[in-house]
């Protein structure tokens, strides 16, 4: 039959993104894709999403079911959503190719017959694609490995010809015993090995493309979950670190503390705030997811082993209100168990919510819930993934971690560390029989920051940042701080009365020395007019001994000798004249 | 070793076969020979050719072929293979 897309493109889609996108676009259209994995892996979920979104694309399927009941299979699918079962048979079609138990085996078979059928089935429904799931299970009766072979290249052939896009899946341990099963894997132009391994108790699915013929591919390991959905791969999303990086700042919820960053958390960047278990990382988380609320940008706050009610109950004893943005619908919690699901299932969880609510803010407390574990586990770089993708979107995410200290191995481990832009440490310090929380920023990059240490406390009335003291090389906190800024301020209002007292007497001094010069002035004034009077007084009498002489002249008749004569012969008449008046 | 047939009613038997495969030309003669010397002259066989009636293959859930149907007496009994072990067909038969 010809196929009318043949020509538009070499993949079909699978309807899994991740896997569309490590395998460069999906499955080698008209030929055989090989499906290897253990039991629990995914294989018939995987087969039968790619198989549903074909029949959506108008590639009508068939499902050669040899190992399960295929009313089963559909069943099962149900709850993935993909409208299975409202698909009709021209669009989807199920054979039933399973023997049941009562068959009785006598001698060799073949699938000429089978083959037969279906491509009768292919021809009325016109179908693209076909998944042949479990053909081991057949093919074990024939007990006969050359025969197996023979009909393997059968179905391979017959594939070929009806140019159909063929997905066979095949159990692994028949691969790791080495069993004559591989040839499958030179004969299939792609295979896609599916993996379960169980490591610490923990479930981690995972994909990997071991061969495509004619293409390029991401041959890497990638994480994969069977969600609500179906199949779910996480790839790893580009090697090269290209981002848009934002100017903005944002706020952190902490005056204070926005000034010790410069302005504020930079807008997408990746905050990391370590301590010790009840340093109050949750609170700066919350105090960041309330501002970003009343900013009116919709934040998404991911809590593990940890109830959303007690931690929205917990905030708000520290005055963060974060029920209103709960209602309102800005704010999504979301609390999981650390344990129930592997890390990989969670991340992708946490993809999916992110990818569902667009929020602009994420908090994920703590982020070491899932780094620990992901640490163990053959997919380190989950974490970091996740947080890659988080950028990508321009998404602002707070995560805190449980460090006891700055050089703890978790950090280095799990790398965290490195990916975070400001990492904010807080930490307990003992003394004087209580502990105190203090914070400091290890780094924050692309901003000045403070290098202060500064004391946290909490309280009903809110957060708020104290600055400490250092003295004799210790830094003071809590009730020693405390004592600090009370002697301080004793010593202050003493100084401050010191210098009134000392004001006031200047002022009297001041007032006495004004008085002073005053009382001169005045005896200044007294002495001048004395002086004036008495100069007056000796004048005035002068003048009037003149008057006097010139009368006594008079009266005594004395010659009228003319001034200056008299004055020439003043010696004698005078000692004459004082003769006569001594007689 | 022919025995007495028990059942009023003669066996129906019908064999689907795919044209001209090597194992269903197998499986046509194996059962001629068995049911020339093993069952009573009253059993009717049926020979389909898959390749030319596949619905009617559908209908009766054929998987492989050779596949051997002892549709009378019920239950249905089904042997697949061509049919070369005779012993198995005879069981499978009850005989």
């Amino acid at each position: 039959m010809i196929r009318p897309q043949q020509s538009n493109g070499q993949k079909v889609s699978t309807g899994i993104l991740g896997f569309d996108e490590i395998a460069g676009g999906g499955l080698p259209r008209g030929r055989t894709t090989l499906l290897v994995g253990g039991a629990g892996c995914g294989k018939t979920v995987f087969a039968l999403q790619s198989l549903v979104a074909g029949s959506r694309e108008k590639e009508p399927g068939v499902f050669v079911a040899f190992e399960e009941d295929a009313a089963q299979i559909v069943a099962n699918a149900v709850s993935f959503g993909w409208g299975i079962e409202g698909m009709s048979k021209k669009k989807l079609f199920f054979f039933d190719a399973r023997l049941s138990p009562e068959v009785v085996k006598a001698g060799q078979f073949d699938l000429v017959g089978m083959l037969a059928l279906l491509k009768a089935k292919v021809e009325e429904i016109g179908a693209k694609r076909i998944v042949f799931d479990g053909i081991d299970v057949l093919l074990g009766l024939l007990d006969d490995p050359a025969a197996e072979r023979r009909e393997i290249y059968r179905i391979r052939d017959w594939l070929v010809a009806m140019r159909l896009t063929g997905i066979i899946t095949q159990k692994a341990h028949s691969v790791d015993a080495g069993h004559h099963y591989d040839f499958l894997q030179f004969m299939a132009d792609c295979v896609v090995t599916l993996r379960h391994q169980v490591i610490d108790g923990a479930s981690h699915r995972s994909l990997r493309v071991t061969k495509y013929r004619g293409s390029s591919f991401s041959a890497d390991e990638y994480p994969l979950a069977l969600s609500a959905r179906g199949v779910d791969v996480t790839p790893r999303g580009p090697s090269e670190l290209v981002y848009r990086v934002s100017e903005e700042r944002i706020s952190s919820g902490l005056e204070r503390l926005d000034g010790m960053l410069d302005g504020g958390y930079y807008r997408g960047s990746n905050v990391l705030i370590s301590g010790a278990p009840g340093t109050a990382k949750s609170t700066l988380g919350g105090l960041f997811a309330e501002s970003a609320c009343k900013r009116g940008e919709r934040t998404l706050y991911v809590s593990f082993d940890e109830g959303a009610a007690q931690i929205v109950r917990n905030l708000r004893s520290v005055g963060i209100r974060l029920a209103p943005h709960q209602k309102s619908g800005l704010l999504k919690m979301f609390s999981t168990r650390t344990r129930t699901t592997s890390v990989d299932e969670q991340f992708r969880q946490l993809h999916e919510i992110v990818n569902d609510f667009a929020p602009r803010c994420v908090v994920i407390d703590p982020f070491s819930a899932l780094s620990t574990k992901a640490f163990r586990s053959s997919s380190v770089d989950t974490g970091q993934r996740f947080l890659d993708f988080l950028r990508r979107q321009e998404i602002t995410v707070l995560n805190t971690s449980l460090l006891d200290g700055l050089g703890a191995d978790e950090a280095t481990a799990t790398a965290i560390s490195t990916v975070a832009d400001t990492w904010i440490h807080l930490s307990y310090v003992a003394q004087d029989g209580e502990r105190n929380r203090a914070l400091t920023i290890v780094k924050s990059r692309g901003m000045a920051h403070s290098n202060q240490v500064r004391e946290l406390t909490l309280s009903a009335k809110g957060v708020s940042m104290t600055d400490v003291f250092i003295a004799q090389g210790k830094v003071l906190m809590g009730v020693a701080r405390w004592e600090r800024e009370q002697s301080e301020a004793v010593a202050t209002i003493r100084a401050q009365i010191e210098n009134e007292n000392k004001r006031l007497q200047l002022e009297v001094a001041q007032a006495e020395a004004a008085a002073r010069m005053e009382v001169v002035k005045r005896e200044m004034e007294a002495r001048r007019v004395e002086l004036a009077n008495l100069s007056d007084v000796t004048g005035a009498s002068a003048s009037r001994l003149d008057a006097q002489r010139n009368t006594l002249k008079r009266l005594r008749r004395a010659d009228s000798e003319p001034l200056g004569a008299a004055r020439s012969s003043k010696k004698s008449p005078p000692r004459a004249a004082s003769k006569r008046g001594g007689r | 070793m022919p025995k007495k047939v028990l059942s009023s009613r003669p066996q129906k038997l019908r064999l689907y076969v795919a044209g001209h495969a090597p194992n269903s030309i197998l499986a046509i003669a194996n059962l001629k020979l068995i049911c020339e010397t093993h069952l009573p002259t009253d059993h009717e066989l049926e020979i389909v050719d898959l390749l030319e009636d596949p619905r009617r293959a559908l209908a009766d859930g054929i998987v492989v072929t050779p596949t051997l149907l002892r549709l009378h007496p019920l239950p249905v009994r089904k042997v697949i293979g061509n049919l070369s072990d005779a012993s198995q067909v005879l069981l499978a038969l009850g005989r």
